[in-house]
C-alpha cells in the first residue's frame, strides 16, 4: 500500500508538515518497501484550492491514505470522495507517523479538521 | 459622473463622508458598493422599492456523459473542479463563473445551472436615489454584485457617489476603474498612510483621477499631506479631529445633519471634483 505525508524535506527523517494543501513535500512512501517519492508541492503559492490540487496529486500518485497535521474541508472531500483514508493531528518525523500508522495507532479523521485557508497566508 | 468614495482599510470615515457629499449634492444617486457589509442605509434609512437578485453560474456536471478526461479540471484557474475517481467535484465557492469549463469539455458534460449570490436593492433615501448590494456571507467575491448596482445607477440623473468597500480587494478595483474620479478617505496615521498608499496606487494604475480627504486631522498630522505633495495628489478636504464628530457617527447621523456648516464645504469639493474631471 503507498501513502502520502506532508512532510517539510525529502526523506523519512524530515519532520511532519502540519499543513496539507500547502506542505513543502508530499512523500509517497510504500509501507511494505518503505520506498519514497518525493514531490515538492508546486501548489504551495496557489490563490485558492490549494487543497483540492494537492489532493488531486496524491490520488493520481496511488496513495491509499494520507498522513498530516491538519486537513481543511476542500481536501478532506476531494481525499474523501477518491476513498482514501485521511489522518490528522500527526508531528514528529514522517518515520515515526508511519510506523505508528502500521502497528495500528491510528484512526482516520471523520471530518476535515480545520476551516478552509488554514494553512494560507492570505 | 460616477465617483468613488474608498479607503485602504475600514473605518476611516469614508461612508460618512460618502453619503454627506451626496446629501450636498443636487439629485445625487447614492450607491453602497460594500455588499460585505452595507451600512449607508443606517444613516439614510431608505426605502427599497426594488430587489433584483444577483446570480453567477456554477458547472453542472452530468456523469453519464463524462469519460473523466479532466480536460475541465486542467482548465480551470481557479481550482473549482477535481476529478478524482470516476468523479467530478465542483467547489461552488471557488467557482468564478467563466463559464469556461462548459465550452473546453468535448463531451458536453457540463452545463451551467445558476446559483444567487446576493442582490441588488433600489430605493430612494431623502430625494436621493438609493442603490445597495447584498453579498451572501458564503459567498466569496461581490465582484458582480457591485457591478450589477453600477448598471442601475441612471445615466441620466445626477452624479453617482460610490461608497466602495474598504481595501484594495477586485471589487474596489471594479469600483475605482468604472468610476470618473476616485475620492480616497483616510486619516493621519501611519496605518491610514499605508493603506492610503495602496489605494493611490489602484487608481493611478486604473487611470482615474484622486482626491484626498483627511478625517479626524490634527493640527500636527502632515503625513498624509507629504504623501499627497509627492504623487501630486490634491487633498481636497480636511475633517478635523472632534469628538462631536464621532458622537454624531454612532448616533447614525451624518456629518453634514450634525454639522450643517460641512454642507457648504462637501458642495466646493464636489465642484473641485467636476472641475478637475472636466478638464
Ligand atoms: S472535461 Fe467533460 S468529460 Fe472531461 S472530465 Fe470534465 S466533465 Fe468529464
Ligand atoms: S466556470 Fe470557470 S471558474 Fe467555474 S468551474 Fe468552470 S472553469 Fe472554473
Amino acid at each position: 500500500m503507498k501513502i502520502a505525508v506532508t512532510s517539510t524535506g525529502s526523506d523519512l527523517d524530515a519532520q511532519i508538515d502540519p499543513r496539507f494543501g500547502r506542505a513543502q513535500y508530499l512523500l509517497i512512501i510504500d509501507v511494505e518497501s518503505y520506498e519514497v517519492e518525493a514531490i515538492e508541492n508546486p501548489n504551495i503559492a496557489a490563490g485558492g484550492g490549494a487543497g483540492i490540487q494537492t489532493s488531486q496529486l496524491v490520488v493520481d500518485r496511488g496513495a491509499e491514505a494520507v498522513l498530516t497535521g491538519n486537513c481543511g474541508p476542500n481536501a478532506f472531500r476531494t481525499l474523501a470522495a477518491a476513498g482514501l483514508k485521511i489522518y490528522t493531528g500527526l508531528n514528529g518525523s514522517v518515520r515515526e507517523a508511519v510506523e505508528s500508522l502500521k502497528s495500528g495507532e491510528l484512526t482516520p479523521t471523520e471530518g476535515p479538521s480545520v476551516p478552509g485557508h488554514f494553512g494560507s497566508s492570505g | 459622473m460616477k465617483i468613488a468614495v474608498a479607503s485602504g482599510k475600514g473605518g476611516t470615515g469614508k461612508t460618512t463622508v460618502a453619503v454627506s457629499l451626496a446629501l450636498s449634492v443636487p439629485d445625487a444617486q447614492l450607491v453602497d458598493a460594500d455588499a460585505e457589509e452595507p451600512n449607508c442605509h443606517l444613516f439614510l434609512r431608505p426605502s427599497i422599492q426594488r430587489t433584483i437578485p444577483v446570480y453567477m453560474m456554477v458547472p453542472h456536471v452530468d456523469l453519464t456523459k463524462c469519460d473523466f478526461c479532466r480536460k475541465c479540471a486542467d482548465f480551470c484557474a481557479f481550482n473549482a473542479l477535481a476529478v478524482v475517481k470516476e468523479q467530478v467535484l465542483v467547489f461552488p465557492e471557488l467557482c468564478h463563473g467563466c463559464t469556461g469549463c462548459v465550452y473546453v469539455c468535448p463531451r458536453e458534460a457540463i452545463v451551467a445551472r445558476q446559483r444567487q449570490i446576493g442582490e441588488v436593492e433600489i430605493g430612494a433615501a431623502r430625494g436621493m436615489v438609493f442603490i445597495q448590494g447584498r453579498l451572501k456571507p458564503t459567498e466569496p467575491s461581490a465582484v458582480r454584485i457591485v457591478r450589477e448596482e453600477i448598471a442601475q445607477i441612471d445615466p441620466k440623473g445626477g452624479p453617482a457617489i460610490i461608497d466602495a468597500s474598504p481595501g484594495t480587494a477586485c471589487a474596489v478595483q471594479d469600483t475605482i476603474g468604472q468610476s470618473q474620479f476616485c475620492l480616497l478617505v483616510t486619516e493621519p496615521t501611519p496605518f491610514g498612510l499605508h493603506d492610503l498608499k495602496m489605494a493611490m496606487d489602484v487608481a493611478q494604475e486604473l487611470g482615474v483621477p484622486s482626491g484626498v480627504v483627511i478625517n479626524r486631522n490634527g493640527a500636527r498630522d502632515s503625513i498624509i499631506e507629504d504623501e499627497c505633495r509627492k504623487r501630486n495628489i490634491p487633498v481636497l478636504l480636511k475633517i478635523p479631529f472632534d469628538r462631536r464628530v464621532a458622537e454624531a457617527y454612532s448616533r447614525g447621523q451624518p456629518l453634514v445633519d450634525a454639522f450643517p456648516e460641512w454642507r457648504e464645504s462637501l458642495r466646493s469639493l464636489y465642484r473641485e471634483i467636476e472641475r478637475r474631471v472636466m478638464t
